[in-house]
């Protein structure tokens, strides 16, 4: 009887808005809308087409290597290797290219550099057993490296023969003005979003996750999955380099620099719990999303550049408080 | 199945038991964590496994899941000769170990923890992806058959100890287990959910399972079992019909106070 009686409490009224308001991606979003609108009454260049244009550009290369990234959180795990990932791949697609070859030899080269490090990432991870934190914190160093190995530290910005497609890869605007960059990142947010929630692959990632030791007796196949993730972060860190190529047009061994913490800190604004077992597509953009929301603000509204730091710091605390003090009130 | 009719049937003991061990020891080098247990198993029939902490309960219960292969003696099931190397390869037979914390993942649902490593996907070729309407509606008919209230679509995370327990078991059904391991099944959970666990045990049986029931809770032993076991140091020291013991005993048999029964 009593179950049945807490059952009836716990029913909510608007199932819906149960769920919609219990999940931290729902609550950036709402916070990048108000401050969109905020924007558009304080500035009057927030929505000029120029000024949207730009932001949506310059969070997907974030965006695209935080989906990867989520889903190595939702392991368990993290990946700090993915910007020099990305300047290596950036470099294998510039020297490849500069050599004479065309852009589908370049793409492939990188790319599959890119599943490269992710294997050998996942492999250490998953079969030998040495944290991930150790790991891709020594390929952080290693891939950077021989990222100037391979370029010998020098900018390439020639591109061979397929110059201007590369260019136009990453910094055209095909379907109705829209920058490529962004078709790119929504397309790679609806797979992921699709591969976590309909698939087998995805649900051993949350089950992983959620209890290690329950995937392992329940048959779970740990070990590959693991390699997966790492690979297909990896992989995403090669598809933000070789479009961000295409839009810089010059690929420099600085590249990247610094980029793992951003992509880590917009996964955990938009919901991936580091404990592991949480984690959406959709929160991966939009807290890439807020991030620079935020950066852009401060540009318009004239505040000092040096500010930008506290103030995205600060989101990721509010953030995460703000998610915890909700599951605390309801847990208890 | 009656107690009296299962004592019947091992008395003969020349029919094929589900489950067979003759004389099986584990040494791990110098320590003999077990020596010469003989035991058998019938369907449908739930056995107490009693014994002090380092009696051998986990050897020999991870030597019949699979985890460890015996040093001596022999397994058959069914009649056949058991020879496992893995866990899976005891999956395989049919037979399933419900962990003492369960090995659920608080962040899935009831039916997707079920449904764990055995997802039923819908689709053609290498295109499938996963059939939430029919795990939804097979957990569910699951939980009604064991007669629990618990919902397939509601987080482990949010359940009671007796919820969780009916998870842990209803992924026991899937597997069409016909041997369930249970380790403490019973040990940190509050009085009512107790009950409520006893009552899902029964239903497996119900439907012809043999249950092994590891527990250090006499009176749980005592409700639910038909017969006890006893190991003390590695050795089987009891194997009877709980009606014909009582706690005192299974308690002098577990300290050493009772040598034999």
């Amino acid at each position: 009887m009593e179950i049945q009686f807490d059952d009836n409490i716990k029913r909510a009224r608007f199932p819906l808005l149960t769920w919609l308001t219990s999940r931290q991606a729902f609550w950036v979003t709402v916070a990048v809308i108000l401050a969109c609108i905020f924007l558009s009454f304080a500035t009057n260049s927030f929505a000029t087409s120029n000024n949207i244009f730009n932001v949506a550009r310059n969070f997907t290369f974030v965006a695209i290597i935080a989906l990867g990234m989520t889903i190595v959180i939702i392991t368990g795990g993290i990946d700090l290797s993915v910007g020099s990932v990305l300047c290596l791949c950036s470099m294998i697609l510039a020297v490849v290219m500069h050599a004479g070859y065309s852009i589908e030899v370049g793409i492939a080269a990188s790319l599959g550099t890119a599943l490269l490090i992710g294997a050998i990432n996942g492999v250490l991870i998953a079969y030998l057993g040495i944290p991930p934190f150790v790991v891709t914190l020594g390929m952080l160093s290693i891939a950077r490296s021989l990222a100037m190995v391979a370029s010998n530290n020098t900018v390439v910005f020639q591109f061979g023969p397929d110059h201007d497609k590369l260019l136009f890869l990453g910094g055209g605007a095909w379907l109705f003005g829209i920058a490529n960059p962004v078709i790119y990142m929504l397309a790679l947010t609806l797979l992921t979003g699709f591969l976590l929630h309909y698939t087998r692959f995805g649900r051993y990632v949350f089950a992983i996750g959620g209890n290690e030791h329950a995937a392992i007796v329940t048959g779970v196949p740990v070990r590959r999955t693991k390699l997966a993730v790492y690979m297909i972060s990896a992989l995403s860190a090669g598809i933000a380099g070789v479009i961000e190529t295409g839009w810089l047009g010059a690929v420099t061994t600085n590249l990247g620099s610094g980029m793992e913490l951003q992509v880590i800190a917009a996964a955990v604004i938009g919901g991936a719990n580091l404990a592991g077992g949480i984690g959406t597509a959709f929160g991966a953009l939009i807290g890439s999303a807020l991030i620079e929301v935020i950066r852009n603000s401060l540009g318009l509204l004239g505040v000092s550049a040096f500010w930008q730091g506290t103030f995205i710091g600060s989101f990721i605390i509010i953030a995460v408080t703000f998610d915890r003090l909700r599951n605390y009130r309801s847990s208890e | 199945m009656t107690r009296i009719a299962a004592s019947a049937s091992r008395e003969v003991n020349t029919g094929m038991a589900l489950l067979e061990l003759k004389d099986v020891s584990k040494h791990f080098g110098a320590i003999h964590a077990l020596t010469d247990v003989s035991l058998s198993l019938e369907p449908g029939q739930v056995m107490g496994l009693m014994g002090d902490n380092g009696a051998g309960k986990s050897t020999l219960v991870k030597i019949i899941a699979g985890n460890f292969r015996p040093t001596h003696g022999t397994m058959r099931m069914e009649g056949g000769d058991l020879s496992m190397h893995r866990p899976i390869d005891a999956r395989r037979h049919g037979i399933e170990i419900v962990h003492q914390d369960l090995a659920l993942c608080d962040n899935l649902s009831a039916a997707a923890n079920v449904f764990l490593g055995r997802e039923i996907r819908k689709g053609v070729g290498p295109f499938k992806i996963l059939d939430y309407a029919a795990m939804y509606r097979r957990a569910g008919q699951i939980f009604g058959e064991l007669r629990s209230e618990t919902r397939p679509r509601d987080l482990v995370r949010q359940m009671s100890g007796g919820q969780r327990q009916a998870v842990a078991i209803a992924r026991t059904r899937i597997a069409d287990a016909k041997i369930v391991l249970m380790d403490e099944p019973t040990a940190a959970i509050s009085v009512r959910q107790v009950a409520e666990v006893l009552n899902l045990v029964r239903r497996l049986r119900d439907h012809g399972i043999a249950i092994v029931f590891i527990s250090h809770r006499m009176p749980d032993v005592f409700s639910i079992a038909d017969r006890v076991v006893v190991l003390r140091r590695g050795r089987k020291v009891a194997d009877k019909d709980v009606a014909a013991s009582s706690p005192e005993e299974v308690t002098g048999l577990i300290t050493g106070a009772i040598e034999y029964a």
